[in-house]
């Protein structure tokens, strides 16, 4: 025994849980979601997520460095972000504009509100909101999956140089013969043409030469993998998922020829990225178990009303900031009830003694005490 | 399992599992340990005013002779641990830190653990007021951790209505195993123990909650009941998660009912006790003994012989980790289990009435743990999801770190937080929100009094 012990406080035992485990499982999940996005548009979408995610980790490391925000670089919370925005851009974004939006995200979405946890929005949509403000053409310019070429050759926009318009695609689109293009997603496509993609093609994503991103199904399964490991909350997608239904759901009973069907809503666009990675993000969503199904029950629903009644098509990323935003609020409202402070003062009706004084029961068997 | 007791509605809310790391004491039986040259019973070992000692220095007293009493109701009379000698009572190191007031006994050397003094009652008449009393004369409080004296707990208040006694067997503190020995080995004191409980507060049934990580406890107990034919006393094998051994928690799983917030078991008719408690009280009472000795699990990873020992009250630790094995190493000393218990601050303090394990971590143990980097909360909600008492540690940690005590107090209900440490023991963060709890409900108690 050494005569010098140390004193510290309970408990002195400790999950094995941590920042950079949970951030590292999240990173994991993620790969084949980015393995798939690369498989559908190529070298180009390979280096949009290198870029983003080298300028996200870079600018971290800076602002870490320079002790303006809390955080260690090793915590791979910046990797997530990068991943998430890369995700999100099309895929023949300019790379230099990409960097821009990646540096803002940490900048502005993070280091700002004095980094990890303290941040109020999302960074990796704070970095896309700045990307759609400023680059507004190039964001919407998005080209056909898996074209023949991919493997070897950029889309003619990814290499623009720095503050210079990227090259036209169209020109070189027109190259390729590809039938039925039109450039649009399939969301604006319906809101714009009234076409409706196929369900069984926005499911796998594997349809023709459509410009979309990876599929819906891979990135619920990504997902059910981290909620089954309780690295991510269930019900905040569950929510989300579920009030975008229902709104849409309503919406289409009430005018069928106008909105589109539930399972459009569901399978298209970016609800099931930004529902399963982006709504999760725990810094930016309600720690409180209740304050959860608010918040995700909001973001569904506010997509669809954002796609259906703006000029805009797509209505994931406002519906997160927006959730975003009130979350202290959802929060305030939604405090659990202690123990023992809850209405009801009843015991739950399986217990396995009866409370009931004048008996000796047990299991509900009633035998009545001797009273003598 | 889980998922049945969650349809039986048992188990209470969120809790955390931590690994149980008894399977190196819980299969031992309890053993003796020898007598130190030297034993140290601090005269304020719980709440209430400290007992005033009625020995002088140089007087030979013998083992179970009273040396200390007090006529405050929360406070209980000592007694020798040891034959010997009075050799000094002045200040010692107590396991918190500060120096108390101590009796300081030197042991006759070859002295029996026998216990020699005490007359022998015959308490099968007894009214509930003279078996309070008898409590009362023995020294004996929870021997659980608490230390509360059992005499008061067992006090039924005028109003109130006891119909049941609980008793708390659950043990749900990793590495402790002295509760489920004592279970094992000792079921027939038990059951006295838990007649004097019941006839002391007119109860007419008693319910023994064990977890189910203890099925030959469970089983033990059942033979003694079976062979004394009781039909008012039940075992049930509780859910295994931490803090079933909390009351509030038990009462929840074997009733299904919330304990209201600031109130005690007894406004619903019940009284809690722990086994050990009991299982004491049944082998002191009859005797007419008073408390010398207790049964501690002595144990941890740099522990060369780990089990539960008979330890005579007032044993200084550093005899307990010698006879023990303790390595040399070792880094911290911990009494009590390792989500609630205190780090020593010397190993020169006794073990107490209220010492149930002692726990020595290595250098290497605590490594891990201290290397690990705290980050500000990342609101991931995992506290939020194991708080047994259904508060937002997160909310509370925030507040905390800003030192905003006063809406933790009036809007988050730090009033409730018992400090069982599940919020800490989960945080990905690293962030010590049980300590921070325990500084705000400080600061908070001395501006109140202020
Ligand atoms: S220490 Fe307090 S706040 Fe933390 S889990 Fe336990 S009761 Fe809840
Ligand atoms: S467990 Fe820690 S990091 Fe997670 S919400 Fe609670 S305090 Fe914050």
């Amino acid at each position: 025994m050494s005569s010098t012990i140390e004193i510290r406080s309970a408990p002195h035992v400790k999950g094995s849980r941590t920042v950079e485990q949970i951030m590292r499982q999240v990173v994991y999940s993620l790969v084949p979601v980015c393995a798939f996005f690369v498989w559908q548009y190529g070298i180009s979408a390979l280096a949009l997520i290198t870029v983003v995610t080298g300028v996200c980790i870079w600018t971290e490391r800076v602002f870490t460095g320079t002790g303006t925000q809390s955080g260690h670089i090793q915590d791979y919370s910046s990797v997530i972000t990068g991943l998430l925005l890369a995700l999100t851009l099309p895929p023949g974004f300019p790379l230099w504009m990409a960097a821009v939006a990646a540096f803002i995200s940490i900048a502005l979405g993070k280091a700002l509100f004095g980094g990890i946890g303290f941040n109020v929005f999302n960074p990796a949509l704070v970095g896309r909101a700045f990307a759609q403000a400023a680059f507004p053409t190039a964001i919407a310019t998005y080209t056909p999956s898996f074209l023949s070429g991919r493997g070897s050759e950029f889309i003619p926009s990814s290499l623009a140089l720095p503050l210079m318009q990227p090259a036209d695609t169209a020109a070189w689109l027109h190259g390729m013969q590809i039938d039925g293009w039109t450039g649009a997603t399939p969301l604006a496509q319906w809101k714009f043409e009234q076409t409706l993609v196929g369900a069984g093609e926005l499911l796998t994503s594997l349809g023709g030469h459509l410009p979309i991103g990876p599929s819906p199904v891979l990135i619920v399964l990504c997902g059910l993998y981290l909620a089954s490991r309780r690295f991510m909350d269930w019900r905040i997608p569950m929510a989300v998922f579920g009030s975008a239904a229902i709104t849409a759901w309503a919406l289409f009973l009430l005018d069928p020829a106008r909105f589109p069907t539930p399972f459009f809503t569901l399978l298209s666009g970016g609800l099931a990225l930004g529902a399963v990675y982006m709504a999760t993000d725990m810094a930016t969503s309600p720690v409180t178990p209740k304050g959860m199904w608010f918040y995700g029950a909001l973001i569904g629903f506010l997509t669809v009303i954002i796609r259906n009644f703006s000029g805009l098509p797509e209505g994931v990323m406002y519906a997160i900031l927006l959730g975003n935003a009130v979350t202290p609020l959802i929060e305030r409202v939604t405090q659990p009830t202690p123990f023992g402070k809850g209405a009801s003062k009843k015991a739950r009706r399986a217990a396995s003694y009866s409370l009931n004084p004048s008996y000796i029961s047990r299991d509900g068997d009633v035998q009545e005490r001797d009273k003598s | 399992m889980k998922l049945l007791n969650f349809l039986r509605g048992e188990a209470f809310q969120r809790g955390v599992h931590p690994p149980s790391h008894k399977e190196a004491t819980a299969d031992r039986s309890i053993r003796r340990l020898p007598f130190a040259p030297q034993l140290v019973v601090p005269l304020s070992q719980h709440i209430g005013k400290s007992p005033k000692p009625i020995v002088r220095v140089g007087q030979e007293v013998v083992r179970g002779q009273l040396i200390a009493q007090s006529d405050d109701w929360l406070s209980v009379p000592h007694h020798a641990p040891a034959t010997g000698v009075i050799e000094a009572i002045e200040l010692r190191p107590s396991a918190r830190g500060p120096w108390v007031e101590s009796i300081v006994i030197r042991v006759q050397s070859g002295s029996t653990q026998e216990d020699l003094w005490g007359k022998p009652q015959d308490l099968s008449n007894a009214t509930p007021q003279e078996l309070l009393q008898a409590i009362w004369d023995s020294g004996m409080v929870g021997l659980g951790g608490a230390a509360f004296p059992t005499h008061a707990k067992l006090t039924v208040p005028k109003q109130a209505h006891v119909h049941t006694l609980v008793v708390n067997g659950c043990e749900c503190e990793p590495f402790l195993t002295c509760d489920h020995r004592v279970m094992v080995e000792e079921a027939d004191a038990l059951m006295a123990g838990i007649r004097y409980g019941m006839r002391a507060t007119s109860a007419v049934r008693t319910i023994i909650g064990v977890e189910d990580n203890k099925p030959d406890a469970v089983k033990a107990i059942q033979a003694a009941i079976d062979k004394i034919g009781a039909t008012d006393i039940f075992v049930e094998a509780v859910p295994t998660k931490y803090p079933q051994g909390s009351e509030k928690m038990l009462i929840m799983a074997l009733f299904g009912v919330e304990i209201p917030s600031g109130g005690l078991p007894v406004s619903l008719g019940m009284v809690v006790n722990n086994v050990g408690t009991l299982a004491a009280l049944g082998k002191l009472l009859p005797a007419g003994r008073g408390l010398t000795e207790r049964v501690v699990t002595v144990t941890g990873p740099g522990v060369a012989r780990p089990g539960d020992y008979r330890v005579p009250l007032g044993t200084p630790l550093k005899f307990v980790l010698e006879y023990a094995g303790a390595e040399v190493n070792s880094r911290q000393v911990i009494m009590g289990g390792p989500m609630m218990g205190q780090s020593a601050a010397s190993l020169d303090v006794p073990i107490t009435k209220g010492v149930s394990g002692v726990l020595v971590l290595r250098g290497e143990d605590i490594a891990e743990r201290e290397q690990r980097v705290v980050y500000p909360c990342i609101k991931c909600g995992e506290c939020v999801e194991s708080c047994p008492m259904g508060l937002n540690p997160s909310i509370l940690g925030m507040l905390a770190s800003r030192r905003d005590y006063e809406p933790m107090g009036s809007h988050y209900h730090l009033g409730d937080c018992f400090e069982c440490g599940c919020c800490t023991y989960v945080c990905p963060s690293n962030i010590q929100l049980a300590q921070q709890f325990r500084i705000a409900k400080q600061v908070l108690r001395e501006r109140a009094t202020a």
